[in-house]
């Protein structure tokens, strides 16, 4: 590992941890989505240290430019009630969350502490969209497309929670309760 | 210095870390998914530093790929069912979601 890549792998990680330290602690959603676009802009640059370059513009793309600009979307359209005030009684449960991943977490990072490997002579067309295309659509050609049916599935499933109702249904929904009520208010007479 | 494939294992499991303490510790359901897509992240730096460290093929950011094309399908649900909510409560807080205790 040259000096160049230590320097940019140091640089792309305080950045991601300090950007994901602001998505969790900010009380603004707004603030804590951009933070996550720190992280994420952080991470492509992490992956061109591991060679992967082709992930490292599909995460560009898709993360910042997809994910997180639907974030930002629908922080848009909820307004001032995006950002919500913690309610009483539940500053137990938080700190003892908190304290029980901070030592799971410890626990986990600190055995990876001293993990020595040998970083193997790469082949030529390793992370690049030549080799990483070629395996894409010969050995893992199945899960592709079925990964293309799922996000079909997923954007038609999105539209059908988040729509309102239309005019037409409204006002059906209306008639009916108003029949109904002439039907309640019928007996009593 | 020599960074191995410690360092990145490290790092990424710090920064899942984060991703889940923010979930748990937070109750605004935005920021829950923002604390969701740092775990998914955070995983496909493993992916792909294992995928380096083996570089006869490329299964590790194959698998980082679809993970990143599911994340996304996850995130328009999940914003979808979150309007939803708020439609209902008028709130995103998630203590406030209970329409199914009882």
């Amino acid at each position: 590992m040259t000096d160049a890549k230590f320097i940019l792998f140091v640089f792309t990680t305080i950045l991601a941890l300090a950007g994901a330290l602001g998505t969790i602690a900010s009380g603004r959603p707004l603030r804590a989505a951009m933070s996550l676009l720190v992280t994420i802009i952080s991470l492509a640059g992490l992956y061109l240290t591991l060679h992967a370059e082709l992930l490292a513009a599909i995460q560009v793309l898709v993360y910042a430019g997809a994910i997180v600009v639907l974030f930002v979307f629908v922080i848009m359209l909820l307004g001032p009630s995006a950002t919500t005030e913690s309610s009483p009684g539940t500053l137990m449960v938080r700190m003892l969350s908190l304290v029980g991943m901070g030592m799971f977490t410890s626990t986990i990072a600190f055995s990876f502490v001293g993990v020595a490997s040998e970083w193997i002579v790469l082949p030529e067309t390793f992370g690049t969209v030549e080799g990483v295309g070629l395996e894409l659509y010969t050995k893992a050609l199945v899960p592709f497309e079925i990964v293309s049916f799922t996000l079909t599935t997923a954007v038609v499933g999105a539209v059908a929670i988040a729509r309102t109702k239309t005019a037409r249904e409204l006002a059906a929904a209306k008639e009916r309760s108003a029949s109904e009520a002439a039907a309640v208010a019928q007996p009593a007479e | 210095m020599e960074l191995g494939l410690g360092a990145y294992l490290l790092f990424a499991s710090v920064l899942f870390g984060i991703g889940a303490t923010g979930f748990l510790v937070r109750r605004n359901a935005l920021i829950q998914l923002m604390s969701i897509e740092l775990m998914l992240n955070s995983v496909n730096v493993v992916l792909v530093a294992a995928n380096r460290f083996h570089p006869d093929n490329h299964a590790g950011q194959i698998f980082a790929f679809f993970v990143i094309a599911i994340a996304a399908a996850e995130a328009a649900v999940g914003l979808a069912i979150l309007i939803a909510l708020y439609r209902l409560n008028k709130t995103v807080e998630t203590d406030k979601a209970s329409l199914l205790k009882h």
